[in-house]
């Protein structure tokens, strides 16, 4: 059951890392560009078992 | 105007790049430092927690566990297993461990020493507590380096955390975090999370092996109220107070003896005692790095304990143990732990002359504090073979 949710948390992180990144490459504004760099880096790194 | 934004784009992701490549390779190199043990002639197995509980095996969590002693030495002598690193962000404790693997000698009895009790939570240091990732530790040969670490075990190895922690069998309900907080998941369950199993490991080890005496080394802030003392279970209360009296008699410091709370669940000096045959007692040193008033939190504050905020608490009657210009130094800390370790050992073998454990060739407070905790300390290049471990 641990394993399980461990997974779904990781693959969490992943849709919104992704979603990010999305987001980073429709936004017009610099401001919002640099907010959505800033979000993403602790999810990369949770998702590459850095941090 | 669009190829403007595409360039603007490339040079915020080219930014975002670098510091995700440097912090993730300080993480990296962080997480993965390997520590030297060079095991001295006390030695006389080195196995690991799985042994005793093989559902560890693979997981970080399955710790060298140094069996010192001689050939032999164990029949009819008792048996006492030291625990360092429980919580991996309080040095002393497992400088202590490695000390006592480089240069005790068991001569009756068998000491068993575990000197990161929770690897992973040495892996890690506390988020937003602006932790340093390692410290070093000067010595005659060279500076060795240690991992800096946590309270709690590692994210990366146990993650999420439910909204309230369970504690196992008690069902008392303690703080979310401390389902990775190696001294709240005492005795373990063989299918609980990964701190959990690495407890039951020790539980099984501690029965496995008929230890008597489980002694966890830890630190606290000076702003906790239990500090400069030995935590003991009530099986230990006798040998607790005599340990007190030979230590502050002998060895020049102070040290005060507290009950084990009945209604606190999942600590060792609790469930220990209540679910093995062994006595636990825990062992607290003063560690000013730990309070929530400190400064700047840096490896100067980790290892000479020197902080004027705590300072001032104390001016204000908030400390439970005493910091002046002095501070508390690494040395005092180990040494502290080392001479508790020497005289519960003695007294231990005193009233229980048909179980001993007798130790030799241990640094004492005095002789720590004289020649610092670096002189202690083995040169791993010149290890003997076979002797050399990595924590």
């Amino acid at each position: 059951m641990g394993a399980l949710i461990t997974i779904l948390y990781y693959l969490l992180v992943a849709f919104f890392a992704v979603c990010f990144l999305c987001n980073f490459r429709r936004s017009k504004n610099w401001q919002t560009e640099v907010l959505y760099l800033i979000v993403l880096l602790p999810f990369l790194l949770r998702l590459f078992r850095l941090k | 105007m669009k190829n403007y934004g595409w360039l603007r784009k490339s040079i915020f992701l080219a930014a975002f790049l670098l510091v995700f490549i440097f912090s993730g390779l300080s993480f990296y190199r962080s997480r993965h430092l390997k520590e030297p043990l060079v095991a001295g002639d006390g030695l006389l197995e080195v196995k690991k927690l799985s042994h005793y509980f093989p559902g560890i095996k693979g997981s970080l969590n399955d710790a060298n566990i140094y069996v010192l002693g001689k050939e032999n030495s164990g029949a009819g002598g008792g048996a006492a297993l030291v625990l360092g690193g429980s919580h991996a962000e309080e040095p002393a404790g497992r400088l202590a461990a490695w000390l006592l693997v480089e240069n005790a000698l068991v001569e009756a009895g068998r000491v068993f020493v575990i000197a990161t009790a929770n690897p992973s939570a040495s892996t890690s240091t506390r988020p937003g507590g602006a932790y340093p990732p390692d410290y070093e530790i000067p010595t005659p040969w060279g500076r060795q380096k240690f991992r800096q670490g946590d309270r709690w075990s590692n994210p990366l190895d146990q993650w999420p955390d439910p909204e309230v922690y369970i504690h196992y069998p008690s069902r008392q309900q303690l703080a979310y975090m401390d389902i990775r907080n190696q001294n709240r998941t005492w005795p373990g369950r063989p299918d609980g999370t990964m701190t959990e199993k690495t407890c039951y490991a020790m539980t099984q080890l501690i029965t496995k092996e008929k230890i008597d005496l489980v002694i966890d080394l830890h630190e606290a802030e000076l702003q906790y109220p239990v500090i400069s003392t030995i935590v003991a279970h009530q099986k230990g209360e006798d040998l607790a107070a005599l340990a007190s009296m030979m230590i502050s008699s002998e060895e020049g410091f102070n040290i005060g003896v507290e009950y084990s709370p009945a209604a606190l669940r999942g600590l060792s000096h609790r469930e220990i005692g209540d679910h093995t045959q062994a006595i636990p007692l825990l062992l607290e040193t003063p560690e000013p790095f730990l309070d929530a008033t400190r400064g700047r939190t840096d490896r100067s504050l980790l290892l000479t304990g020197k902080d004027e905020f705590v300072m001032k608490a104390g001016r204000h009657g908030l400390l439970f143990e005493k910091l002046d210009e002095s501070g508390w130094p690494i040395d005092v800390r180990v040494g502290r732990h080392l001479s508790s370790i020497i005289q519960i050992l003695r007294v231990w073998t005193e009233l229980h002359p048909d179980r001993p454990i007798l130790m030799e060739n241990v640094p004492s407070y005095a002789e720590v504090i004289a020649r610092g905790t670096g002189y202690y300390l083995k040169n791993p290049d010149r290890a003997p073979a076979g002797k050399l471990f990595y924590e």
